[in-house]
């Protein structure tokens, strides 16, 4: 919900290391943390993708409803008795893999049309601009909305609704420095040598906008998983009976308080479990990203 | 004439109206998009056992047999002269809802930015007060914490937890207008505005703490102190109100985001605002109702952006002159 960080300038550093990387990375106690978080969700992701969960995320066993959290079931179980650890696990790895792949095509998208607005001005600027400037009109989480609407819903089109609200951040982002880039004389010099111009585009600018693109990605990566959550939230998600942290984290919501405030009996102590992964699950992944983040850029944040 | 069709401020103005053209396609193209129509939203599935008579007259008698540039531009018009379509399922016009739901959207819009700034702000203060101490890592912790657990969860929980030990749930009873009910309905404001607040706080704290530091950095500061201004004076009235710039701007923004991504937090709290009408209209299929409400809504965001920037130009007399 903060797409506003869309601007912030990164500061140029000494060409880096990729062990040196690492290295700084693991000293700063928060980088530590961050890594060990991301590690984490990264593992519990593959984990579910790989098929290896304890339970089946989508197997029903109604005659172990709602329990509570014991070591056979670690989080405990659902109204449909379906095992919430590894129901929990699987929803990680739905709303990684909707991320990436949603953060992944707007960044292809938005940068190729903010290179070409800033490279070549004029008629590629204006409809560019234009359409970016109508996505921004709207706020992110309705615009998703809007889109998740329109689709047949599974876990491709929920990523492809993100990744068009995160199009024109990507846009904005790598076109401002297109802007400046292209005065500089190793540009200049590179039309100058004859050098087509997409071995410009793609060799001489690109590389000098992968500090910026990068850390869009990773935070655009943290919102994306949030997006996807507040969407299956709503019941605009992957469809029921596929596992995902929003649903998990809304569905319980219905069985925990009746009309009037008063608590039902049966619930409460596996469901707090389920707000507890849903918390951690989606914190961890948001966490864990900035933390990164923070690290990898010098910045304050 | 020419002088004020140049001035910066005009061409913003035209910019706003032409996005706001193509957010009306944008939002009309993508609901045409979806499977089914008028017809079918109506009747449901004895729309199948229309005869072909039937079904031409009714596409004729909601203007579907016309082309869809036409249709574009009849909905267009009947939306600027404040037709904005019917809701059978409510059975009032989305104008009037639309008028119910809206002030309730900003009512809840104002609170939720006045917690974040109140939150935010002083937070800011104490990180930048002294940096990378321990003031700052507990303001950035706190600020990280309000960036990271997303607000259905945070409001999920503190429903769940209100209810069960304070057996208090202003939210389960009918939700009462500020003009009918102002002490039942500042209640029932109160969870949401907290949580929105709070994810708002985030935000505005990273933002008004780099400006703050860069503040402080700079020479009429340090002149300031040694003309031996109190401390307290010299945080608010020198630093804090240099710095008030880009907080406004995120402030703006953040508002903008809250009239339609309050949607989470209004369905956890039966808030009936614009965002909840939206997605009302979305689960029961009547786009008419989906339409033109994030027309609405985008519309709004539009205007406060554009606010926002006027309110800049106020504040700072040397974007202004710029």
């Amino acid at each position: 919900m903060t797409a506003a960080v869309a601007g912030q300038q990164v500061p140029v550093a000494a060409p880096p290391t990729r062990t040196a990387a690492w290295r700084r990375l693991l000293r700063s106690p928060a980088g530590l943390v961050g890594a060990v978080l991301v590690a984490l969700v990264v593992a519990a992701a593959v984990t579910a993708l790989l098929g290896m969960t304890p339970y089946d995320p989508i197997a029903q066993h109604p005659q172990a409803r709602l329990q509570p959290p014991s070591t056979q079931y670690w989080f405990g179980t659902d109204q449909f008795g379906r095992d919430v650890f590894s129901r929990s696990l699987a929803g990680v790895g739905n709303s990684l893999r909707v991320a990436v792949v949603a953060v992944f095509l707007s960044a292809l998208v938005g940068t190729t049309a903010g290179i070409c607005a800033g490279f070549y001005g004029g008629k590629v600027r204006g409809p560019v601009l234009a359409v970016t400037n109508v996505l921004f009109a709207f706020p992110p989480l309705l615009l998703a909305l809007t889109l998740a609407a329109t689709f047949t819903r599974n876990w491709l089109t929920i990523a492809i609704a993100i990744a068009i609200v995160y199009v024109p951040i990507f846009v904005r982002v790598s076109r401002g420095p297109v802007l400046s880039l292209r005065e500089t004389d190793f540009i200049k010099a590179a039309r100058v040598l004859g050098i087509p111009t997409w071995r410009i585009l793609v060799r001489h600018l690109l590389p000098n906008l992968a500090a910026i693109v990068i850390v869009q990605v990773t935070l655009s990566l943290s919102w994306a998983v949030l997006t996807e959550a507040a969407l299956s939230f709503l019941g605009l998600g992957s469809p029921p009976p596929a596992p995902s942290l929003g649903s998990m984290c809304s569905t319980p919501r219905f069985w925990l308080v009746r009309p009037g405030g008063t608590w039902r009996r049966r619930a409460p102590s596996s469901s707090s479990s389920w707000s507890g992964s849903i918390c951690w699950a989606t914190g961890c992944a948001t966490l864990s990203t900035r933390e990164m983040d923070a690290t990898h850029d010098g910045s304050p944040w | 004439m020419r002088s004020i069709a140049r001035h910066p401020l005009a061409r913003r103005l035209v910019e706003t109206v032409l996005t706001l053209f193509g957010v009306a396609v944008l939002v009309f193209t993508t609901l045409r998009a979806i499977p089914g129509d008028e017809i079918t939203a109506t009747l449901g599935t004895e729309a199948a056992g229309l005869s072909a008579e039937q079904q031409e007259s009714l596409r004729a008698y909601y203007g579907m047999d016309k082309p869809l540039v036409l249709q574009f531009f009849s909905w267009l018009g009947n939306v600027l002269t404040g037709n904005l379509g019917f809701s059978r399922r409510a059975g009032a016009t989305v104008g009037e809802m639309t008028a119910n739901a809206l002030p309730v959207t900003m009512e809840l819009a104002v609170l939720a930015t006045v917690v974040g700034l109140l939150i935010g702000v002083p937070l800011a203060m104490l990180s930048a007060s002294r940096p990378n101490g321990i003031r700052d890592g507990f303001g950035q912790l706190v600020g990280l914490a309000a960036l990271s657990v997303p607000n259905f969860v945070l409001g999920a929980a503190l429903l769940t937890v209100v209810s069960r030990y304070a057996h208090y749930n202003p939210n389960a009873q009918g939700f009462a207008p500020l003009t009918q009910d102002p002490l039942l309905n500042l209640q029932q404001m109160l969870f949401p505005a907290l949580i929105l607040g709070f994810g708002l706080a985030a935000p505005i704290m990273r933002t008004a703490r780099s400006a703050l530091l860069e503040v402080q950095t700079q020479d009429f500061v340090r002149t300031a102190r040694g003309k031996g201004v109190a401390p307290w004076r010299l945080r608010v009235r020198h630093v804090l109100h240099n710095a008030l710039n880009p907080i406004v701007t995120m402030t703006g923004i953040q508002f903008g985001y809250l009239l339609g991504g309050a949607v989470v937090v209004e369905q956890i709290f039966s808030v009936p605002g614009l965002g909840r009408q939206v997605l009302a209209g979305i689960q029961q299929k009547e786009y008419a109702v989906v339409q033109s409400t994030v027309l609405v809504i985008a519309t709004t965001f539009v205007v406060v952006n554009l606010l926002t920037d006027l309110l800049y130009r106020i504040i700072d007399p040397r974007v202004r002159a710029a």
